[in-house]
């Protein structure tokens, strides 16, 4: 039955990251933004025990998932589950991620935790691999996780990457060559703490997606290298930079998923990173509303102070040019909102919502960069000045467009999909 | 909790209006729209469908619960049918649903029954006046209270059915308060005017009507001394057209959709290339982001809410979305899209009312 009901539990839990929000990032998103490549310490101090215990929850769950008794349990006679009911914890997350995105976008991507490069284990990764990898997350020093798949010859077309990943066949270890690009986390999940990153190589070039695979590289490997730290329009806080592998040496099982033929549904490879996106879209899309919602609460009060307050009674030809303009803002806010939370919600409850997915971080990318633009505009000399955040958000907004697939690439996956054709039929 | 599926009877229900959409009015609605006249028995088959009983209690003769939810389902896939017949099948809930709301127990029972009837009512609803600052909440038609009686002046126009109503709701600004009478159609001082000439949904008739000093006993006030709510009936008519406006979006899309894939130009179908696929995937966004808008105003509404800021946002959006919509549907068709041959540009034409109108439906 259709509702947009918020369970309460999450809906506290939000409260609470409001807190966290106001405390410890906008505080200090003006001086992060002015001295990129700085750590925020005082929202990673203050997140990591929280992530620790998200983390710790969904490694129980995974054990779960294993037989109850974790790494023992493989022989996996867990496959009569009773149907369970829906999983509203995908939704948690999102509100989360919506009210860190409030306080401080560029902040929010540092969050302590395996982030995407969890979402990565998580989708193709083998319930051990899972525990084995993400286990760190839960413990000692604050770390991150990363995914690399972008590399200088492969953006939007990430299936034509170069970077290799062959087997030796005398230590049964993978050897990494190859360069990614743009990789969020890099730094902080290589170099900076003992995390990992999740790499998309090719195990055979000639094999085209078929080949590729994802490989966990941890924290402090020999081989890997931090080539470049970018310096970007917004998202500062953000750690970006190119990596460089060079003869790096991992595990055999560090190949995230099988290479078992008899076990097809674990070797997921390149399936396994567009499935990824089915949750990371949503949650950039959160993301985007988060910061929308901080350009639209803020105008919203500057304008008051004007005396510019609306009345949803008044017909449109008696709106000003501006009352216009702000009830546009909310409206597309909101729009952005429900489309992000109804492909949340098929999630939950088990749709698949590929289509959703894309349609809300099409929309959502789309909106903020509208709405925060709009909020510069609206308070005049002021959404221009460094001494308010409007502009800044302005900035952050723009990633939203290009991250995760393309404004363009989610709308090229949204045809496809409305038309039902595929990658040939549809460039 | 957050959920997007219909449930069963929603289901059934839609499933429903969509074969009464898919057999009955699909069939007919280009010709209702050149002739400016909808088949009677094509009417008939609407209302049989009984969508307007089936939000009514039980204790006036209907068979269901009402809620906004299940309203905003109907009317988009009523209006995916076609907008004309869609608002003349719901042309009755102008009246039965504003006693629902706001009418006093004496009122209900004289009227709630006869909207099970097999036969439809012949009664309509008069709010939008000929006036280009139209404000349903401060309307320039009067209503002023003398002894037992009220007299009412001014103009309205888009009446739909005026002709054959035999009772009319006229809305009126009494004391600076938007609220409603009963008119009966051969009330001294009431008199229909010419057909409305519009731009779109020719096939319904729609009145301009005149009150000259137009008295009905002050017992004909809905709701009684106290008057109405009129914000939560306008609300309610906001998510009714912004559903309807989902629906005539949809058809626009869905046809352009289907056009796309078999039209072939430069050797290959025209969806091949991505001005038209993400033209397509724009309109496909811009829909489920209208709908998602009208049902959440909807449901907010089930819930007690006043959801009069939703609705005016929405109403702002979808307004817009649907214009747009429209508009790249006839696009798509190229030249094809401008000839009536061809259903789109009625679609575009209907669309474009949207943003002309307050109170035309209701859900
Ligand atoms: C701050 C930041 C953080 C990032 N974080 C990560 C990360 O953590 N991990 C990671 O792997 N990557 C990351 N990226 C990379 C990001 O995902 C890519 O930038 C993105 O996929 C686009 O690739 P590109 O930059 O090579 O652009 P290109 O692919 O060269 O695209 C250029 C333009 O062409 C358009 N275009 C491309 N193909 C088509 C097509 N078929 N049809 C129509 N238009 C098309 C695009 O939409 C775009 O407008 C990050 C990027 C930034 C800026
Ligand atoms: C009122 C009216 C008067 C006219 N008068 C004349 C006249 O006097 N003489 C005359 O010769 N013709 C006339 N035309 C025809 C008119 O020029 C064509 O309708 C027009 O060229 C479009 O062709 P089409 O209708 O076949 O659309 P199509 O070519 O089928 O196009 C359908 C859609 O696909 C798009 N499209 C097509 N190819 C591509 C592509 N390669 N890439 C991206 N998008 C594409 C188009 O832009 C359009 O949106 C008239 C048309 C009308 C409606």
């Amino acid at each position: 039955m259709i509702s947009f009901e918020i369970p309460e539990s999450i809906v506290n839990q939000s409260q609470m990251t409001k807190m966290v929000a106001e405390q410890a990032m906008r505080p200090y998103s003006r001086e992060l933004d002015e001295h990129e490549h700085e750590r925020p310490d005082a929202f990673v101090n203050m997140t990591w025990p929280f992530a620790q215990q998200m983390m710790k929850s969904s490694l129980r769950s995974i054990e779960k998932r294993l037989g109850g008794n974790g790494t023992n349990g493989t022989n996996g006679t867990n496959g009569h589950a009773a149907p369970k009911g829906p999983d509203f914890s995908i939704l948690g997350f999102i509100m989360m991620v919506e009210q860190m995105s409030w306080g401080d976008a560029g902040q929010y991507l540092c969050l302590p935790h395996p982030m995407l490069g969890g979402s990565a284990v998580q989708a193709a990764g083998t319930p051990e691999q899972q525990l084995r990898f993400l286990k760190k997350f839960t413990e000692g020093d604050p770390k991150w996780g990363a995914m690399a798949i972008t590399e200088p010859g492969a953006g939007s077309d990430n299936s034509s990457m170069r970077t290799t990943a062959v087997l030796d066949p005398d230590t049964n270890e993978w050897i990494l060559n190859g360069e990614k690009i743009f990789i969020t986390n890099g730094k902080l999940a290589l170099e900076d703490s003992d995390g990992l990153c999740v790499v998309w190589a090719t195990i055979d070039p000639n094999a085209g997606r078929a080949g590729i695979k994802s490989f966990v590289v941890e924290g402090h490997t020999p081989g890997v290298s931090i080539a470049k730290q970018e310096h970007k329009l917004g998202i500062r806080a953000s750690d970006t930079v190119a990596l460089h592998f060079d003869n790096v040496r991992l595990p055999f099982g560090n190949m995230l998923g099988t290479l078992d033929p008899q076990q097809p549904a674990a070797n997921k490879g390149f399936k396994g990173a567009m499935k990824t996106f089915d949750a990371s879209r949503p949650a950039v899309a959160a993301s985007a509303v988060g910061i929308a919602r901080a350009a639209l609460e803020f105008t919203r009060e500057k304008l008051a102070e004007e005396g510019i307050v609306l009345d949803y009674t008044k017909p449109r030809h008696e709106l000003t040019a501006i009352e216009r303009d702000l009830m546009e803002m909310e409206v597309r806010h909101k729009g952005a909102w429900l489309l992000t939370l109804r492909a949340v919600g098929m999630m939950a409850h088990g749709e698949s919502n590929r289509l959703a997915a894309s349609m809300c971080k099409f929309r959502a990318g789309e909106a903020v960069t509208w709405i925060t633009q709009k909020g510069v505009e609206l308070l005049g000399p002021m959404g221009y000045s460094r001494e308010w955040l409007a502009e800044k958000w302005m900035r952050d907004a723009k990633i939203n467009d290009i991250y995760e697939g393309t404004k363009q690439i989610n709308q090229l996956i949204i045809a496809r999909s409305i038309l039902g054709y595929s990658r040939r039929e549809l460039k | 909790m957050l959920d997007f599926r219909l449930d069963e009877e929603q289901k059934m229900l839609t499933d429903a209006i969509a074969r009464y959409a898919n057999e009955r009015m699909r069939k007919v609605f280009r010709d209702a729209e050149e002739d400016g006249r909808i088949p009677p028995e094509v009417v008939q088959a609407g209302w049989e469908l009984g969508i307007l009983p089936t939000g009514l209690p039980e204790a006036y003769g209907g068979f269901g619960e009402y809620t906004a939810l299940t309203g905003v389902l109907a009317s988009e896939e009523l209006a995916w049918g076609d907008l004309a017949i869609a608002l003349n099948v719901m042309v009755p809930n102008l009246v039965a649903v504003p006693v629902m709301l706001c009418g006093t127990e004496a009122q209900k029972e004289a009227t709630l029954p006869q909207f099970c009837d097999e036969v439809m009512p012949a009664m309509t609803a008069a709010l939008t006046e000929p006036v280009v600052k139209f404000d349903p909440y401060k309307l320039k038609t009067t209503a002023v209270r003398e002894n037992d009686e009220y007299v009412l002046n001014g103009s309205k126009t888009a009446v739909p059915l005026a002709e054959t109503a035999e009772l009319i709701l006229v809305y009126a600004n009494e004391d600076g308060q938007t609220q409603a009478f009963f008119v009966p159609a051969d009330a001294a001082g009431l008199s229909i005017d010419k057909k409305a000439k519009l731009m779109g949904i020719k096939g319904l008739p729609t009145f301009m009507v005149t009150l000259a000093d137009c008295r009905v006993p002050a017992a004909n006030k809905l709701g009684g001394e106290e008057g109405i709510n009129f914000g939560l009936i306008l609300n309610h008519s906001r998510i009714a057209l912004g559903a309807a406006a989902v629906g005539v979006a949809r058809a626009g899309y869905e046809y352009a959709l289907d056009y796309a894939k078999q039209r072939v130009q430069f050797g290959e179908p025209i969806a091949h290339k991505q001005s038209i696929a993400f033209m397509l995937a724009d309109m496909a966004t811009d829909i489920d982001e209208a709908r998602l808008l009208v049902w959440e105003a909807a449901w907010q509404m089930d819930q007690g809410h006043d959801i009069t800021r939703d609705a005016a946002l929405m109403k702002q959006r979808v307004d817009d979305i649907v214009v747009l919509v429209a508009d790249r549907a006839l696009q798509v068709l190229g030249g094809y899209g401008y000839i009536r041959e061809y259903p789109v540009e009625l679609w575009l034409r209907n669309a474009r009312g949207f943003a002309s109108f307050d109170g035309l439906a209701i859900v």
